[in-house]
């Protein structure tokens, strides 16, 4: 099993919070059932960076963000997020689902999604404060959705849906944003904005994780990379670990099988 | 007002029964935006069948046929109705629909047997049609108390949770992993759904409690964004019909429980048709998203 870390630089630095948060996975296992869809798989990145999460169908790419997220229970294996072990989910994690897996025809606006990333930081009881209301505004206008706030989300594009849901997160102050094939089913111009949506949220210190599967368009898009067959196969700034033995094993048919 | 609705009023029992229809309506209307989010309404379907055994139970055991024996026996029937389909599947392979659509029947034709044995009294004293279609014009008091703590239960759980209802009906798995009690909340909302259906029961019956607590909500989601609006606006919707229905029953002779089953259809027909966001005239100019 391959970890790297990428060395500390300077301007790899996080601006949103003056530090350097860490992500660690370790040994992470999770099984539906009997199938085992993801063995011991690991990686430690850190804020700042937009990682991508490749491998074959069925690598287990979707199984380990919502496993991070805390959407699947792990058999086995620690998440740890600023030097702290994660339980079950945290605060701070944002997961952004697959296109499919979303109820589109759900009766609710741009600004009620991005509503619902508050929910997490209000207890039932408490009610919806001014500071709730700033965080969903400044997080529709970041998201440069300011106009469609009253859509309903079936009426946008799919560049204004992913951004809805990007939205969504960054009200929720989610400071690792895990995405489930973002870039799936956008035309170029839509996929061009969202990678420099994408881009800035990293610049601004938050940890950027989307699975995806257009291997030609990795090094544009990302700076470091996981290879992913149900355990890791590579990981490293996509420089190193990027490598044609790497996706070989990963893409092997006989791997898949 | 209106010399016919001064008269109507004037007679207490008429009077209640027209309270008795907004209080009813109102509350299966709210919440009928909940059915059709969960996209229950299969399952509210299957639950207004399995009341009518409950009802039969019910007045086996109290021996005669009140607002509390029917409402008990009702609530203890759907309960068990609902248990058995999740049991059913979770030990088999079948769906909860599958499982649900061979208990019901079931449920239902144990209810028509069971029927047969009532004690001879109480069979001179009610028919079957009054437990299938229900009666809004012979409700009594504690008919009246009983959908008025149902509704003030129901809505004051739906407003203080209406966030986690929320998450929970749009995004299960993320609510899950935020902290909610998913499936406590399901169960919860299960509950609420019997609770409501038993409480419109002895006003429009088992086969038409179903409409009650779906097309309100059906109806405001063809003419709504906001889950806000379908709630109030079910709640609205469903009381206007129902005391529209029942004026119209009393002038008309018709059944109360018809009349505002009938009145929800129209509404709901002129909504498919004429809804600005997705009636079938509009249906061209709302074609879908428009490039980012």
């Amino acid at each position: 099993m391959a970890q790297h870390r990428r060395p500390m630089t300077p301007d790899s630095h996080c601006d949103h919070c003056a530090h350097h948060h860490e992500l660690e996975v370790r040994g992470l296992t999770v099984c539906y059932r009997s199938h085992v869809a993801l063995e011991n798989a690991g990686f430690a990145t850190s804020c700042g960076n937009c990682v991508a999460l490749i491998g074959p169908n069925g690598a287990g790419k979707s199984t380990l963000l919502k496993a991070i997220a805390g959407l699947l229970p792990r058999s086995s294996g620690s998440i740890r997020w600023r030097g702290a072990t994660v339980q079950k989910w945290h605060r701070e994690f944002a997961y952004l689902p697959q296109r499919e897996e979303v109820d589109w025809s759900f009766p609710v606006t741009v600004q009620g999604l991005v509503e619902m990333g508050r929910y997490s930081q209000l207890s039932w009881w408490r009610r919806w404060r001014p500071v709730d209301d700033r965080k969903v505004r400044d997080a529709i206008s970041l998201m440069n959705l300011a106009g469609l706030a009253s859509r309903q989300i079936s009426q946008l594009s799919g560049g204004q849906q992913q951004r809805a849901f990007i939205a969504r997160a960054i009200a929720s102050e989610a400071h690792v944003l895990l995405l489930d094939e973002p870039f799936t089913g956008l035309d170029r111009p839509a996929q061009e904005n969202l990678s420099v949506l994408l881009r800035q949220l990293a610049a601004e210190g938050r940890l950027v994780i989307a699975s995806h599967h257009d291997l030609n368009t990795v090094p544009d898009l990302f700076d470091q990379v996981l290879i992913l067959n149900r355990r890791t196969v590579a990981f490293g700034t996509v420089a190193e670990a990027f490598q044609p033995e790497a996706l070989a094993t990963a893409y092997a048919p006989a791997a898949t099988a | 007002m209106p010399s016919w609705l001064h008269d109507l009023l004037s007679v207490p029992s008429l009077a209640r029964s027209l309270l008795a229809a907004l209080i009813i309506g109102f509350t299966n209307g709210c919440f009928s935006a909940y059915v059709v989010l969960r996209r229950g309404a299969l399952v509210a379907g299957s639950l207004s069948h399995a009341l009518l055994p409950g009802i039969v139970l019910g007045v086996m055991v109290a021996g005669k046929l009140t607002g509390w024996s029917s409402f008990l026996g009702a609530l203890f029937a759907a309960l068990i109705v609902v248990l058995a389909s999740l049991a059913v599947s979770r030990v088999s392979r079948l769906d909860q629909g599958t499982s649900l659509g061979v208990i019901f029947t079931v449920a239902f034709a144990a209810g028509l047997i069971l029927f047969n044995y009532l004690p001879g009294d109480v069979r001179s004293q009610v028919k079957l049609e009054d437990y299938l279609f229900g009666d809004l014009l012979m409700l009594d008091a504690t008919d009246v108390w009983v959908a008025f703590g149902v509704g003030l239960l129901t809505l004051s759980l739906c407003t203080a949770l209406q966030r986690t209802f929320l998450v929970t009906l749009f995004e299960p798995s993320v609510a899950a992993a935020q902290g909610v009690p998913v499936r406590a909340v399901q169960y919860l909302i299960m509950t609420l759904l019997v609770l409501v259906m038993v409480s419109a029961l002895r006003a429009v019956g088992c086969m038409l409690s179903l409409g009650l607590v779906v097309a309100p909500g059906a109806t405001v989601f063809l003419l709504t964004n906001s889950t806000r609006a379908m709630f109030w606006g079910g709640g609205f919707l469903g009381a206007t019909c129902a005391a529209g229905g029942m004026i119209l029953a009393h002038f008309t002779n018709l059944s109360a429980g018809a009349a505002i089953t009938a009145l929800l259809g129209a509404v709901f027909l002129l909504a498919l048709v004429f809804s600005p966001k997705s009636g079938l005239l509009f249906r061209r100019s709302a074609e879908k998203p428009s490039a980012s």
